[in-house]
């Protein structure tokens, strides 16, 4: 079996975004960007089903600047055997971006596609779903437990009413929860080793795909700010403020 | 322009989300259908026609609905979507699992999560766990869009009067299978329509404290939450974590209890109306957008709370 696992690179999840003083976007200037934290978890499941020889090869995939290849060498230093960068300087939208990897998928005929449920930067939680779509194959989404048996995949979905479980066929594309694995680190020599993969560029232009976006953002604002609280000294304070002050209890 | 919007039941009452999504499709402007989808779920759709501002209920009642698995219900809205200019849903997961599907199947983009709408084609959603809000504009001729319900109030359950219509299911996609669900059981009520909500994090120390939270919360008729750190260490169920990986919660009073206060913490609950946090870290970044901050051992402060009230 063969998995493609989708990696986006993303602000790192401690820093706080901040808004460009003209209003057009998030100043990512000189910030640390890192991988998506949801995608880690994909490609950690990716490897570990590798180690557990249901899988015999790992690709992972990512789409956007060159400096994406820093966040694919991150994804081969953990284990994945080699890596695909389809180049683009535009911020893509998720329709664009699973019209992509559906491109790969058609490229490397895959049997697993694994995404992270959500990129935390622009947080539209779509890519695997749009992907599955696009290819006619079923989606396990927002994933926290993962095996394959006789060739269908039974997927433990986090929902909001608990944990729910479906069982897909395969080919499908899965996307990861937080708590579908912890996510390994890299070892030193595994990142030296990782320079030496192959990685193979793409560029957008060569696909020949619709990839226009259907958004225009128009501007992008600070969320208002709370008014400043105060300290209470101990609970009797607090119960009293509650009671007479903001009235909820 | 029609708006269809896509109910959550659960096949015999309406989830709350549903009347939120509503006010939002009120928002656009025209009439507006709710799609009632599933198995069984004829009694749900009596409920529905009684939603205040509702023109028609659509009814798709069909085995094949058993679940209600992404592929089944995309495809359903793909054979509906041609009558509607909007086609809106709440973003919980239910919502968030089938309506992506359902827009690349119609070559559109979603809208992810909206919290305004300021036309027909312009809204604002939060991005970077709502530490800045783009203003976007769709140019798709059928906008398909998910809706952050904390930010638009709830239409009245009843003073309605729509029709029911029934629609074909469409046949089942025969790709994936509904196997089951697994629910914490609380008697509480659920924590995304809670109007007072008590969560504990890493501080709670194990499941077992949680009780304490428990106590209070009977008292002042709260759902219990958490943090992330407090699921993971398996303190309690998945459904409890607030955050911008769990529920997005804005009842009128939060309490956080052990909880420090990350970016990812407070994208799930800094639009609550009143907020107040214990923590016997005074350095603790929760306090920055508490309204009341105690300082305490909260092995202390819960207890003495639990007394007070
Ligand atoms: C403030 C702001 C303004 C923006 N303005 C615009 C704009 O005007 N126009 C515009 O087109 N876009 C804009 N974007 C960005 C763009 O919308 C998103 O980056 C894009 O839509 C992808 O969404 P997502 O990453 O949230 O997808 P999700 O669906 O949340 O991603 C889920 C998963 O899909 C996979 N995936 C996603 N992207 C990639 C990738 N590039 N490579 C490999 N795998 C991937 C990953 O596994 C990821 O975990 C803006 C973003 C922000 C924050
Ligand atoms: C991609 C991503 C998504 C995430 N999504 C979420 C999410 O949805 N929800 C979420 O909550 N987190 C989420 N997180 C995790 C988040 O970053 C934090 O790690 C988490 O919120 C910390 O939980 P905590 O505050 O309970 O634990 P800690 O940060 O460990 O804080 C514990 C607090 O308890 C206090 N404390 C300890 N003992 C006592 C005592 N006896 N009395 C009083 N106070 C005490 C401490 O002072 C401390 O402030 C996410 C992280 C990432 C990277």
């Amino acid at each position: 079996m063969k998995v493609l696992v989708g990696v986006k690179r993303v602000l790192d999840p401690q820093v706080k975004a901040r808004v460009k003083a003209d209003k057009s976007g998030i100043d990512l200037t000189n910030a640390k960007m890192t991988m998506n934290p949801f995608c880690e978890n994909a490609v950690e499941e990716a490897i570990r089903l590798r180690e557990a020889g249901t899988v015999e090869e790992v690709v992972a995939l990512s789409i956007g600047a060159a400096k994406s290849e820093e966040t694919l060498r991150n994804a081969l230093a953990l284990g994945a055997d080699r890596a695909i960068l389809v180049l683009t300087d535009d911020v893509l939208e998720p329709l664009a971006i699973a019209k992509i990897i559906k491109a790969m998928v058609e490229k490397e005929n895959p049997d697993l596609v694994l995404v992270g449920k959500q990129a935390i930067d622009d947080e539209c939680n779509q890519t695997g779903q749009m992907v599955s779509a696009l290819l006619g194959w079923p989606q396990a989404t927002f994933a926290s437990k993962l095996e394959i048996v006789d060739g269908t995949a039974q997927v433990t979905r986090e929902v909001d009413s608990g944990l729910e479980t479906i069982n897909v066929n395969m080919p499908a594309v899965i996307s990861a929860d937080l708590r579908l694995n912890e996510p390994r680190y890299a070892s030193l020599p595994n990142v030296m080793k990782a320079k030496r993969k192959p990685l193979e560029k793409i560029d957008i232009s060569d696909l020949g795909l619709d990839t226009a976006n259907r958004m225009t953002t128009l501007e992008v604002m600070e969320p208002p700010a709370r008014a400043s609280g105060v300290m209470v000294e101990n609970v009797a304070e607090l119960v009293e403020k509650l009671r007479n002050e903001a009235k909820v209890i | 322009m029609s708006i269809l919007v896509i109910a959550e039941h659960d096949n015999a009452s309406i989830v709350g989300a549903t009347l939120h999504t509503v006010t939002a499709a009120q928002q656009m402007g025209g009439d507006i259908d709710l799609l009632i989808a599933g198995n069984g779920c004829s009694v749900a759709a009596q409920a529905a026609a009684q939603i205040s501002g509702v023109n028609r209920v659509l009814l798709a009642d069909d085995i094949s609905l058993e679940g209600l698995l992404a592929e089944n219900v995309a495809n359903l809205v793909v054979s509906l979507a041609g009558n509607y200019s909007h086609v809106l849903t709440a973003a919980t997961t239910f919502g968030k699992n089938f309506m992506p599907r359902a827009a690349a199947l119609l070559d559109v983009s979603q809208i992810s999560e909206i919290s305004e709408v300021i036309s027909a084609d312009t809204f604002v959603r939060p991005v970077y766990a709502g530490n800045a809000m783009a203003k976007v504009q769709s140019s798709d001729s059928i906008k398909l869009i998910t809706v952050r319900i904390t930010k638009f109030d709830a239409v009245a359950e009843t003073g309605g009067s729509a029709t029911i219509e029934a629609v074909d299911a469409v046949a089942d996609s025969g790709l994936s299978r509904f196997v089951g669900v697994s629910s914490s059981e609380s008697e509480r009520v659920e924590l995304t329509s809670a109007a007072i909500v008590i969560s504990g994090g890493r501080g709670m120390q194990n499941g077992e404290n949680f009780h304490m939270l428990e106590s209070v919360a009977d008292k002042l008729g709260a759902a219990v939450g958490a943090s992330r750190a407090a699921v993971d260490a398996g303190f309690v169920p998945n459904d409890y974590q607030v955050g911008q990986t769990g529920k997005v919660i804005a009842p009128e009073l939060y309490i956080a209890v052990g909880i420090s206060g990350a970016i990812q913490h407070l994208a799930g609950m800094k639009d609550s109306k009143t907020i107040v946090a214990i923590n016997k870290d005074s350095e603790a970044p929760i306090f920055q957008v508490a309204d009341y901050g105690l300082v305490a051992d909260l092995f202390v402060a819960v207890p003495e709370l639990d007394k007070a009230l």
